[in-house]
């Protein structure tokens, strides 16, 4: 089994962010960019899958030479191969996800998994997108996965609760935090990616269907509120934290 | 506390490899969620966390330079550097630990010992299997050690071992120490193992430093020490100081983390804490400090970066790596000051983690090398003239 895992190449969530002049774009200078979180969920479980059901993982990222940093550490987390998919344009969802369901259909893999999102745009599109432009299943925003045979069972986060469901291969499945626990890329799996092949490979042009106008920085954060002084402001404190804040 | 991104105001990263870059990821994760959630507690009650040595070599940390045939990554002196580094900003206790293990206990064991002892020895070494110690210091001879009063005597089938050393990392926990003895007047490595008869290893306490470490003393009483525990090319007084430098070379990156940790807790501190009418980092006195710090930092990662080349390109002289140990150990300590200063009494409670860095850093000021014996090596160097008392 050719098991297929999409990655993106973020900026740090702990850098400050700063929008280039064409107001378009963010600044790059002196900021560190990571594989994206949720695609580190998606990389973990792809190991897995291939660690129980045996196979090979092939990464793939689509963006200009910066990406390959991020390939290379799923590299050391233990994946196979890397496919570079080089484009210097910024790239809509859908001209990622055609990039990538082409990468896919040539590969021949039948399972893919990718983050909910990543975390620079938050467009969270390209892994239903591509399973689209594939004619595959999805499940997105998966929390477990588990594959017996041909058939898919996942559970899924949902508002205040969760939700099971099943379907067949071949299928993208977009991974949750809680998925699993990541592994490190460790010394030995960082030198062993350094031997890796990382294929290039060209983007066909793609018409962006949604146009960036503009970025705008987020407006301060509110002041702090009270909501009250005794006991009787904790099930409104509890329901804020639960709902507005989601921290409980 | 916020996740640190790192500090680089010269952009360094470009002069480092991705590899380099990869191993620095690793390590800052490791450190952010297996050191920093539970390093207050064991400075606190002076105890070392050795549930993390399984996963210390898992990742690869111990002998990491070390060839692939032991089980080590075989990866360069930079990248050793920053691991150290990383594992600094965490605790120089932590670093301590790992330092030791790599270069003053693998590292001897590869260059000084037999086939048998490296494939015996540093593949459970690696592995976090087996703990090692290194002893040299004894309690009369610090900076002087060719001095020691530690003996080997040879007798039917081995040695026999008399003597103390202290001040040892390691020592209590340690499955092997590697001890250096006189033998017909000549220092010489031995591998001690634990529970050979008449060998004990107390540990210090009272320490106000390095606290989460176990430092010890080595007793030897008629240790008996069989033949093939002797070190076959290790020989000479500069065996173990071949391997301190190894150590030097650690802590000049090491010392580093430590500083990015203090100048993050300041920067941070500073520009939330109001007095009279606007942050404290708005004021000329705090940007001024900051600013120092940061100038110090960035030196001192562009000092380590190419120590680090030199190593690697097998050009590098040991009076450099006392050059960067004793600057970097210095600057460290001044650093650790100043951001006590911006964080005013804030900055003693082990809330923040400046006055534990500069505790340690008292410590690391001063092992591997005083600082002022540090200016007389690079003082003879640059003079030709000998400055110590022979």
């Amino acid at each position: 089994m050719k098991i297929a895992v999409c990655v993106s190449h973020v900026p740090d969530t702990a850098t400050r962010i700063k929008i280039a002049a064409d107001q378009k774009s963010i600044d790059p200078a002196g900021v560190s960019f990571v594989l994206n979180p949720y695609d580190e969920y998606a990389v973990e479980e792809a190991l897995k899958t291939k660690e129980k059901f045996g196979g090979e993982v092939v990464v793939l990222s689509v963006g200009g030479d910066r990406v390959k940093e991020t390939i290379r550490k799923s590299l050391a987390m233990g994946v196979d191969e890397g496919v570079h998919l080089k484009t210097d344009e910024a790239l809509d969802s859908f001209a990622i996800a055609q990039a990538l369901a082409d990468e896919i259909k040539s590969l021949g893999s039948e399972l893919v998994f990718m983050g909910k999102q990543s975390v620079d745009y938050d467009s969270g599109m390209v892994g239903q997108l591509t399973a689209e432009l594939l004619s595959f299943n999805s499940i997105s925003v998966c929390v477990t996965f588990n594959l017996d045979g041909n058939t898919i069972t996942a559970e899924r986060e949902i508002e205040g609760g969760k939700e099971i469901v099943e379907t067949s291969l071949p299928c993208i499945i977009t991974a949750q935090k809680g998925l699993n626990e990541p592994r490190y890329a460790s010394l030995k799996g960082i030198m062993a990616a350094k031997k890796k092949v990382i294929q290039e490979k060209p983007v066909a042009s793609t018409p962006a269907l949604v146009e960036n106008l503009q970025l705008k920085m987020p407006t301060a954060k509110n002041p702090g509120r009270i909501l009250g002084t005794d006991s009787s402001a904790v099930p409104e404190l509890v329901k804020l934290l639960h709902e507005e804040a989601k921290v409980i | 506390m916020a996740k640190l991104s790192g500090v680089d105001y010269f952009s360094a990263d470009d002069l480092l490899f991705e590899d380099e870059k990869l191993v620095r990821e690793t390590v800052r994760t490791f450190v952010d969620s297996e050191i920093l959630p539970i390093i207050v507690k064991h400075n606190r009650e002076g105890s070392f966390p050795q549930n993390i040595v399984p996963k210390m070599a898992e990742l690869g940390i111990l002998g990491p330079t070390l060839p692939a045939k032991y089980g080590c990554a075989e990866m360069n002196n930079v990248a050793y550097g920053l691991i150290m580094q990383e594992l600094e900003r965490g605790d120089s206790s932590i670093r301590s630990f790992a330092s030791v293990m790599s270069a003053l206990v693998m590292y001897p064991i590869f260059k000084f010992g037999s086939e048998e002892q490296k494939d015996f020895w540093l593949p459970k070494l690696a592995k976090g299997e087996k703990i090692g110690c290194f002893g040299l210091t004894e309690p009369d001879y610090g900076s002087n050690p060719g001095g020691m009063v530690t003996k080997a005597e040879r007798v039917d089938g081995g040695f026999l071992l008399n003597g103390a050393k202290m001040w040892i990392t390691n020592g209590t926990i340690a499955d092997i120490a590697i001890v250096w003895a006189k033998l017909n007047g000549i220092v010489n490595g031995f591998i001690i193992e634990k529970g050979f008869a008449g060998f004990t290893a107390p540990e210090m306490r009272g320490k106000q430093s390095l606290r989460a470490s176990v430092t010890s003393e080595l007793i030897f009483n008629n240790v008996f020490v069989p033949e093939k525990n002797l070190l076959p090319d290790g020989a000479g007084l500069k065996s173990p100081l071949m391997c301190l430098n190894q150590a030097r070379y650690g802590i000049a990156w090491g010392v580093v983390g430590s500083m990015m940790s203090c100048y993050d807790s300041a920067l941070e501190y500073a520009k939330s804490r109001k007095q009279f009418s606007k942050p404290i980092a708005a004021y000329q006195l705090t940007q001024k400090k900051l600013v120092e710090m940061l100038t110090e930092i960035t030196k001192s990662q562009l000092l380590n970066i190419q120590l680090g080349r030199l190593k690697d390109g097998g050009k590098l002289r040991f009076q450099q790596v006392s050059l960067a140990k004793r600057n970097n150990c210095e600057i460290a300590l001044d650093i650790a000051r100043s951001a006590r200063e911006i964080l005013g009494a804030n900055g003693i409670l082990d809330e923040y983690p400046v006055m534990r860095h500069a505790a340690n850093l008292e410590s690391v000021k001063t092992y591997e090398g005083t600082h002022e014996m540090h200016t007389l090596i690079i003082g003879e160097d640059i003079t030709g003239f000998t400055a110590f008392d022979n």
